[in-house]
């Protein structure tokens, strides 16, 4: 606890104090004991599955929809006390945010339940009649409960990190606008159910199991998504292991890549793709044999061909992972260049996938910046001169204005020299065991 | 797995798909007769379910493990089955026009499928249409006396009675399912009703009580109900496609990655496809659950990862060839790398127990040695020894030579099954 800035404790007991008072209000006028009940069992049901998704610290649980359902169910009251249940959160274990998560929940349902019954909205009944009559309170409560969310979260996050109110309110903003209108619908058809068509508490889980479901499921999912990256990253430094000068190489590309895409301003899937194509693009060298890898003098004509197979190799293995799409492209053609004189085939300008494009301009960039076995490794400011020089006739210039801009802002982690560790603290793939204990041939290179 | 679905398959059991298909074409045949000679009680409605229906099965789902399903279609016909009231007036519909009218639905929906070249899954819309004529004779059926009763009491009981057939449509749905993959597969029927049953947990669950939400909560709002009430099942519908989207993902991208080995030289060409193929197939007639197919198909394709860390690729790639030391460091290499992911732990344990043998001198059968490594043991030897070829003569040789080295190396149980499977695949 130690570790929380004072302002941030300050600020999440001035909250507590004043969810205590609305909590106050709520009890010294309390609603019906069983329709609290009901809905009390369904906001704790639905915490007892609470699943982070991706990892993101803000997670909305269904009870943000049973206390907009409960608005016009039960009244404000009913719903501030419902809010109460966010404290009751297993899944963090830490005080501070227990208390700043309650707060915040009760402070939200009681003043979204105030603006409803301010604008008139129906307690009790909702049926026919009461629409459309009733959609402006309802839709200004969601309204209301959703600013008061960002507004309070804005604050804690701008205490405890620091970070911008612009860059809060557009992340804040992004993740909480789609799921508030979803609740509000959801909320609503909850509240008509309960009331309008008569179901009383059994449309709980009527209408919760199959979102309950659709959570469920879509929790199953981020975690495959994470089990899915981290087991590509794993085996591609597994096969980097072969050529040690390589170790993290892939890693890297990628990033350079998605610092492109973003500075592009590409769609999010095709960032998502370019991400694992950069992953990917080397694959093919598992082809090559390691003695020309690691040469380190000029090639011969044939080893050169021999190097110049690996685009077409490595697009060759990924060719049935459907979702790479024009990625593939980009694996294919990532050793062109913008005047014809890259390989596989020498295509011109316009003709190179813009995947392609992307994925050239940060490959270069790191194998500049790394120890090859036929020279040292150069620094950023020298690549940076050399991708400046190869504007135009090796790399398109859109790229590396995008890549420079990127660079400029955030920085670059180049590989260790040696390549000792793989990059950015990546499990790295221990060879010297394996060398050891197969008595290979290029164990020797470890000691570097 | 291509290889173990041939149609002479069913030769000596009798066909579950057969009977599914033929029991709800019966039901479909009578039920549209009837329907044409008497006409439609209640047109509209009638026409308002049967176009939900039809869209429900043109937005069809993969669920994981290969299951196509139309949750929204489903839905669709078990809230027609038992629906009592439309704003106020009672619905008077029989069971059979619920068939009939589920039937064409379903199968206007499937045309568009058809018509793009998808697959018919003629079986998956008759097991649809059987659950919800199962639900709609049930549920009419007994609903009749309850609905005389009437008052509060009269409304509860009909109401829990709809929960009930729900929940009682959902086991049939499981049971059907199974009966149709014994089509498949000759696994037993009660692994095959697990799988089942699990896999329609979530998706059976959202399905029902979005059909008995939607027959109530047809009385009061009427038809609008319908769009309605089928959003939160859409929403639960598009989990499950990005779900079953990554884990489709995954699977293409291990089988891509399984051939690096290939490529640098390792392995023979295909080998890691191969020897996850017969072991798919071997473990699914042996009555694996679906999870554990799935470690397994994983740990198959990546069983020769280990090969990666060696400086020179043995030749031929043949695991079978070198020392069983040897083997075995390549096993525990290759369950270093995968254990390196941080989520699949099964997996490696399968992969590093691949070069065990099943028993030992003192121990009739080690328990140590999961079911899962055994397969993949059996498998990778017979593909080393036959390579792909399909010659009679080779498949009969190494099947021999496994049987022979069944004392220690080989699980009888495993190779027994693996001589099925090619029997099957072989025809």
């Amino acid at each position: 606890m130690s570790d929380v800035p004072r302002a941030v404790l300050a600020y999440v007991a001035g909250l507590v104090v004043v969810a205590l008072g609305a909590v106050g209000w709520a009890l010294s006028n309390p609603p019906s004991l069983s329709t609290l009940a009901w809905l009390s069992l369904a906001c704790v049901a639905t915490h007892l599955r609470r699943a982070e998704i991706g990892g993101r610290s803000v997670a909305f649980t269904l009870s943000s929809l049973i206390v907009m359902a409960a608005f016009p169910i039960a009244g404000a009251e009913a719903a501030t006390l419902l809010a109460l249940w966010s404290a009751l959160d297993f899944g963090v274990r830490d005080p501070v945010k227990l208390s700043y998560n309650g707060a915040q929940d009760v402070v939200c349902a009681a003043l979204g339940g105030l603006a409803y019954e301010q604008m008139g909205g129906p307690v009790g009944h909702l049926n026919a009649e009461d629409f459309p009559a009733a959609l402006a309170p309802f839709s200004t409560a969601v309204l209301v409960h959703a600013a008061t969310n960002v507004v309070l979260l804005m604050v804690v996050l701008r205490l405890a990190q620091g970070a911008t109110l612009r860059s809060l309110w557009r992340s804040i903003f992004a993740r909480t606008a789609p799921a508030y209108i979803g609740y509000g619908i959801v909320g609503l058809l909850l509240a008509s159910l309960w009331l309008g068509v008569g179901l009383g508490p059994l449309s709980l889980p009527l209408l919760l199991v199959p979102l309950f479901i659709a959570r469920w499921v879509f929790a199953q999912y981020a975690a495959e998504k994470e089990s899915y990256e981290a087991t590509v990253r794993t085996l591609i430094q597994a096969v980097e292991t072969k050529d040690h000068y390589t170790r993290g190489h892939s890693e890297r590309v990628s990033k350079g890549s998605v610092m492109i895409a973003r500075e592009l301003k590409m769609a999010d899937d095709r960032v998502e793709s370019l991400r694992y194509a950069g992953l990917l693009h080397d694959l093919g060298k598992l082809g090559v044999p390691t003695r020309i890898l690691q040469k380190t003098g000029r090639l011969t004509s044939d080893e050169f061909a021999a190097v110049q197979q690996h685009p077409m190799r490595g697009v060759e293995i990924v060719r049935d992972i459907e979702f790479l799409g024009e990625a593939r492209a980009g694996i294919l053609h990532h050793h062109e260049r913008l005047d014809g004189l890259g390989y596989p085939m020498g295509l011109q300008g316009e003709q190179i996938p813009e995947f392609a494009r992307v994925i050239g301009v940060a490959d270069a960039f790191d194998a500049m910046t790394t120890a090859r076995s036929y020279r040292g490794a150069r620094s950023v400011e020298e690549a940076v001169g050399e991708l400046r020089r190869g504007r135009g006739s090796q790399f398109d210039p859109r790229m590396v204005d995008a890549f420079l801009e990127a660079l400029a802002r955030d920085g670059w982690q180049t590989a260790a020299v040696g390549a000792e560790r793989a990059a950015d603290g990546a499990p790295s793939y221990v060879r010297t065991s394996v060398s050891e204990s197969v008595g290979g041939g290029d164990a020797g290179r470890e000691s570097r | 797995m291509s290889s173990t679905a041939s149609p002479q398959t069913a030769r000596s059991t009798v066909s579950g798909s057969g009977i599914v298909i033929t029991l709800a074409g019966l039901l479909v045949v009578a039920s549209v007769a009837l329907a044409a000679a008497q006409g439609l009680v209640q047109p509209g409605t009638a026409l308002a379910f049967g176009i939900f229906i039809c869209i429900g099965e043109l937005i069809r789902v993969t669920l994981p493990g290969e299951r196509t399903e139309a949750p929204l279609g489903l839905a669709g016909g078990l809230a027609y089955a038992v629906l009592l009231n439309r704003s106020g007036d009672a619905a008077t519909h029989g069971a059979l026009q619920v068939v009939a009218v589920t039937a064409t639905g379903m199968l206007l929906g499937s045309l568009p499928h058809v018509a793009a070249g998808r697959l018919p899954a003629i079986d998956a819309v008759a097991r649809r249409v059987l659950v919800v004529a199962f639900a709609a004779v049930t549920f009419r059926g007994l609903a009749s006396a309850l609905y005389a009763q009437g008052g509060e009491r009269g409304r509860t009981s009909l109401v829990a009675l709809m929960v009930a057939v729900a929940i009682a449509a959902w086991l049939l749905d499981g049971v059907l399912g199974a009966l149709i993959s014994t089509e498949r597969t000759r696994a037993p029927f009660r692994a095959l009703l697990r799988n089942e049953l699990s896999a329609l947990a979530g998706i059976g669950a959202a399905v029902g009580s979005t059909g008995v939400l939607i027959a109530l909560a047809c009385e009061v709002m009427g038809l609008s109900a319908l769009p309605v009430l089928s959003v939160p099942l859409l929403l639960t519908q598009f989990s499950f496609r990005r779900y079953a989207s990554i884990r489709a993902t995954y699977l293409q991208t291990i089988r891509s990655l399984s051939r690096v080995t290939d490529l640098g030289g390792y392995t023979e060409s295909g080998h890691a496809r191969r020897v996850s193929e017969l072991a798919v197939a071997v473990g699914r007639d042996l009555g694996m659950r679906d999870e554990e197919l799935r470690e397994l198909e994983y740990a198959a394709l990546m069983h020769d990862v280990g090969q990666l860390s060696l400086s020179e690729p043995i030749p031929g790639g043949a695991t079978l060839m070198v020392t069983t030391a040897e083997q075995r460091r390549i096993a525990a290499l290759g369950a270093d790398v995968i254990r390196q992911t941080g989520v699949l732990d099964g997996v490696a344990v399968i992969v590093e127990r691949q070069a065990e043998p099943y028993r030992a001198p003192q121990l009739l059968d080690d328990g140590d040695v999961p079911l899962a490594a055994r397969i993949i043991k059996v498998a990778n030897a017979y593909d080393d020894l036959v390579g792909g070829s399909l010659e009679m003569g080779r498949t009969l040789d190494a099947l021999e030579r496994l049987r022979l080295g069944s004392a220690y190396e080989y699980d009888p149980r495993v190779v027994e099954s693996l001589a099925t499977v090619l029997t099957r695949s072989v025809g």
